[in-house]
């Protein structure tokens, strides 16, 4: 079935296509989908693919890469440096107690110490790939959670490569050929080892100056030369070089991508990579879930179904107590420590690298190395489906918990106003509120900012703001007004819904992340929208006529005048039929959505100047006709 | 039947007691139409096309608003500048007003005293509104005598009562056609507050 490389894509991309939009369809994370595709594909269950999605695997590995790299543009150097304390102490924490109980479980188990210290090792490190993609996917990243779990992977990406560093002196037997990944040993193998030891520093400062002195000047020659490609072809060339270089001297391409997209935060050309490289990023990380997907080797589990599921609990298990017992040495809340607990507790990839590289120095046997590989590729098959589970089921009580023990001593107030979303864009509201003298009623999803306000006096509930429960324990039934301050369009539009539909009376006032969202607004017939682009940006333009010399008080009359048109505009336009079967593409959309604008604009013309306090026609009609009449004692003024 | 437009002006209106209460007694009553300009425009943007047609569609205009500084609130102010436009309200082709009437309606803290040669303002009421008064004939507008609530900071809740009592019944004698005579001689009687029309 298998051979041609065509064919070998096709199975893939087809898994793909197919399973992620039935996850998503049944409320799965994308993750979960791309690891049911590669199961399904893999040689237990239709056998697609063979033995080859090792190699896959290997390959698919340069997602992370990518991944890391990117994380890194988003992270500036200072950023970094004040997250080290994070890193360090967290990240420590984590990889020395897992591995210390590991290391005695094994031991129990009847392991040799050597067999016991490599699987432990192994079973420290979590998934990279798929902790970070999900907390992208359901927009965690900013919070303690997300920071923390950042923290403790980066940490790991270090530690890995002492680990792999540390094997050979584990080893008994004759050094085995280096299996070309990971911590192999490049170039330098041949050298002694001070050599190699200083390569690490030279090639991290490698990196940092090639960064600032070569790479940036590269991607402005790249710039002027207008060709869409080489940018791309620039950017794939950046994170192979790095990734390259890091090999060589053994350290983790991950990290290696890593310090590089840090060293790059800071340029011009952020945006570019990040749009260039992400969709290769996002498809070789699904490849790459789908090849553990298809290396889980339903054999092994077949021969000892009770030992690899007790493995599996058990490793589960002990990463979860380990890290919740790290969240609480941190002080979490207790909902991001119950988060951080489930999203880190699989076994991650670098995992593969460890055991296939201790197989190879003969420290751990097939058996061992098969048995280790299965229950990893499980692990990262089961906590994404734990994550539902918590979200679903143990999240909204501990949510409700807290909430309600605060709602008690406010009981007797009645509230007339609730804010949902206290970021940017809702403090503002709630701040100018309460400076008015109005308290209002604050829904948000971020623990530490809840806990803030909750401190400020402010009554919080917290939680999604689309959830019934929880408007309904804010009091939706007695409010009179329903201010959404919430940033994602979804969310917004699924809120509205649900309040028309069950509670009409409240009147809503809803901010729209842009125009295309105003429309969706305006046809579900919400009458307050507040579009969080356009005052700002029309005061801006005000004050640039002002700049350019026209008088502010006309710039200001102007700039009203123009925010009435476009409103006039906005609502005419969201009454157009939209063709959303020729728009498949948003991109598109938007363009005709930007020419119909414009559009408009050309239609209406200079926005018109009034003649108010203007006496130049009074002035022209007086020279025409004889001064008899009363006005001219007006135009003389 | 006239059609009566109220144009009230007051940047407090929440905590003026008095004009509140004449408000209440006047804005629901059969045949007026009743504009709160601070509650319209807060950003002074007067929509003029629409302040024009409300002048059309009337055929009596209240000025009604405090006095401060011997004048109107700087929104009233705008409101006559922005709406009464060159060439639709004066001017040579200016006639869309013309025929229709203006009250102004004024309220003022101090009392009717100190408003004469004699008292602390020098000037009477009416001499301070005559800016309003040839406005209105600018724009060949009848303008009636004002009726003015005087020493509002030392009127109780009955007196007030009674002139917002007399507010209405001036805008219900308007609203039913009476001409300016008339309405003197079946409202103002009693208090006499006006002044002689001017003209």
């Amino acid at each position: 079935m298998t051979g041609s490389i065509l064919f070998e894509a096709i199975v893939f991309l087809a898994g793909a296509v197919v399973a992620v939009p039935i996850a998503k369809r049944f409320g799965l994370s994308a993750v979960l989908g791309y690891l049911i595709a590669g199961i399904l594909i893999g040689p237990y269950v239709l056998g697609f693919v063979g033995e080859e999605g090792d190699d896959i695997l290997h390959f698919a590995e340069f997602g992370v890469v990518m991944m890391l790299f990117l994380i890194g543009l988003e992270i500036e150097p200072k950023n970094f440096w004040r997250m080290r304390k994070a890193i360090i102490g967290m990240g420590g924490a984590q990889v020395a107690l897992t591995m210390a109980a590991a290391y005695g479980g094994f031991m129990l188990l009847g392991y040799e110490w050597r067999v016991a210290l490599t699987i432990a090792m192994a079973i420290a490190l979590s998934s990279t790939a798929i902790t970070l993609q999900s907390i992208k996917e359901n927009g965690l990243w900013n919070t303690t959670y997300g920071a923390s779990s950042f923290a403790i992977l980066l940490f790991q990406d270090i530690i890995v490569i002492f680990m792999i560093g540390a094997l050979p002196l584990l080893s008994t037997g004759p050094v085995a050929v280096d299996d070309g990944h990971g911590g192999g040993e490049g170039l330098l193998s041949g050298f002694p080892t001070w050599v190699q030891t200083i390569a690490i520093p030279v090639s991290v400062a490698i990196v940092v100056v090639a960064g600032r002195y070569l790479i940036v000047p590269m991607l402005r020659r790249v710039a002027t030369a207008r060709v869409r490609e080489l940018l791309t072809a620039s950017a794939l060339l950046i994170v192979l070089s790095i990734s390259f270089l890091m090999e060589q001297v053994g350290l983790s391409p991950a990290l290696g991508a890593f310090l590089g997209g840090v060293v790059l935060a800071n340029s011009e050309f952020k945006h570019e990579l990040e749009s260039t490289l992400e969709p290769f990023k996002d498809l070789l990380l699904g490849l790459f879930f789908m090849a553990v997907g298809a290396s889980i080797n339903f054999i092994v589990i077949q021969d000892n179904p009770l030992m690899i599921s007790g493995l599996l609990l058990g490793t589960v298990f002990l990463k979860a107590v380990v890290l919740y017992v790290v969240g609480l040495l941190f002080n979490m809340k207790t909902d991001q420590r119950i988060l951080l607990t489930v999203g880190l507790a699989q076994i991650g990839e670098f995992a593969f690298v460890l055991l296939s590289f201790a197989f190879g120095l003969h420290i751990i046997d097939k058996e061992v190395m098969d048995m280790m590989l299965v229950v990893t590729a499980l692990t990262m098959t089961v906590t994404p489906i734990l994550s539902i589970v918590t979200d679903r089921l143990i999240l909204p009580r501990v949510g409700t918990l807290q909430e309600e023990k605060h709602a008690v001593d406010h009981i007797a107030k009645t509230h007339k106003v609730i804010l949902a979303g206290f970021g940017h864009f809702g403090s503002s509201v709630g701040r100018f509120l309460r400076a008015s003298g109005i308290e209002a009623t604050i829904l948000d999803n971020d623990s530490n900012r809840v806990d803030l306000l909750r401190k400020m006096g402010f009554e919080v509930y917290y939680g999604d703001a689309t959830r019934l429960a929880l408007l309904e324990s804010a009091g939706i039934a007695d409010a009179k007004l329903f201010i959404s301050a919430l940033d994602e369009p979804d969310a917004v539009s699924e809120l509205v819904e649900l309040l028309q539909h069950k509670y009409p009376q409240v009147k809503l006032m809803v901010r729209a992340k842009d125009r295309y969202h105003a429309y969706d607004l305006i046809n579900m017939g919400v009458e307050h929208i507040y579009r969080e682009s356009l005052d700002t940006s029309v005061r801006m333009a005000a004050d640039a006529l002002h700049e350019l010399g026209h008088r502010k008080y006309t710039a200001y009359r102007q700039a009203q005048k123009f925010i009435k048109s476009d409103d006039e505009a906005i609502r005419r336009l969201a009454k157009e039929k939209r063709n959303s079967e020729e728009y498949i593409f948003l991109a598109r959309e938007e363009i005709s959505l930007q020419e119909k604008i414009l559009e408009e604009d050309i239609k209406r013309g200079l926005i018109e100047d009034d003649h108010h306090w203007d006496s130049e026609q009074m002035k022209i009609l007086a020279k025409e006709s004889l001064p008899k009449d009363s006005r001219q004692s007006q135009s003389s003024s | 039947m006239n059609k009566i437009l109220i144009l009230f002006a007051h940047p407090k209106y929440e905590r003026s007691t008095t004009n509140s209460v004449m408000v209440d007694q006047v804005k629901d009553l059969a045949g007026v139409t009743f504009v709160d300009l601070y509650e319209c425009y807060p950003d002074f943007d007067i929509d003029v096309p629409r302040e024009q047609r409300l002048l059309l569609e009337h055929d009596i205009v209240i000025w009604h608003h405090p006095l401060y500084w011997y004048s109107c609130p700087p929104l009233m102010k705008q409101w006559i500048d922005m709406v009464l436009e060159f060439d639709w309200a004066y001017g040579p082709k200016g006639h869309a007003l013309a025929g229709k009437k203006v009250l102004q309606v004024i309220t003022t803290g101090a009392s009717r005293e100190v408003y004469c040669s004699e008292g602390r303002n020098l000037y009477s009421i009416n001499e301070f509104l005559r800016p309003f008064e040839q406005t209105a004939r600018l724009c060949h507008m009848q303008y009636m005598a004002p009726y003015a609530v005087m020493g509002t900071h030392r009127l109780n809740r009955d007196q007030v009562t009674l002139y917002a009592d007399q507010y209405r019944q001036i805008i219900e004698c308007l609203h039913s056609g009476a001409d300016i005579e008339q309405v003197k001689g079946c409202v103002f009687e009693r208090d006499l507050p006006l002044s002689q029309v001017s003209d």
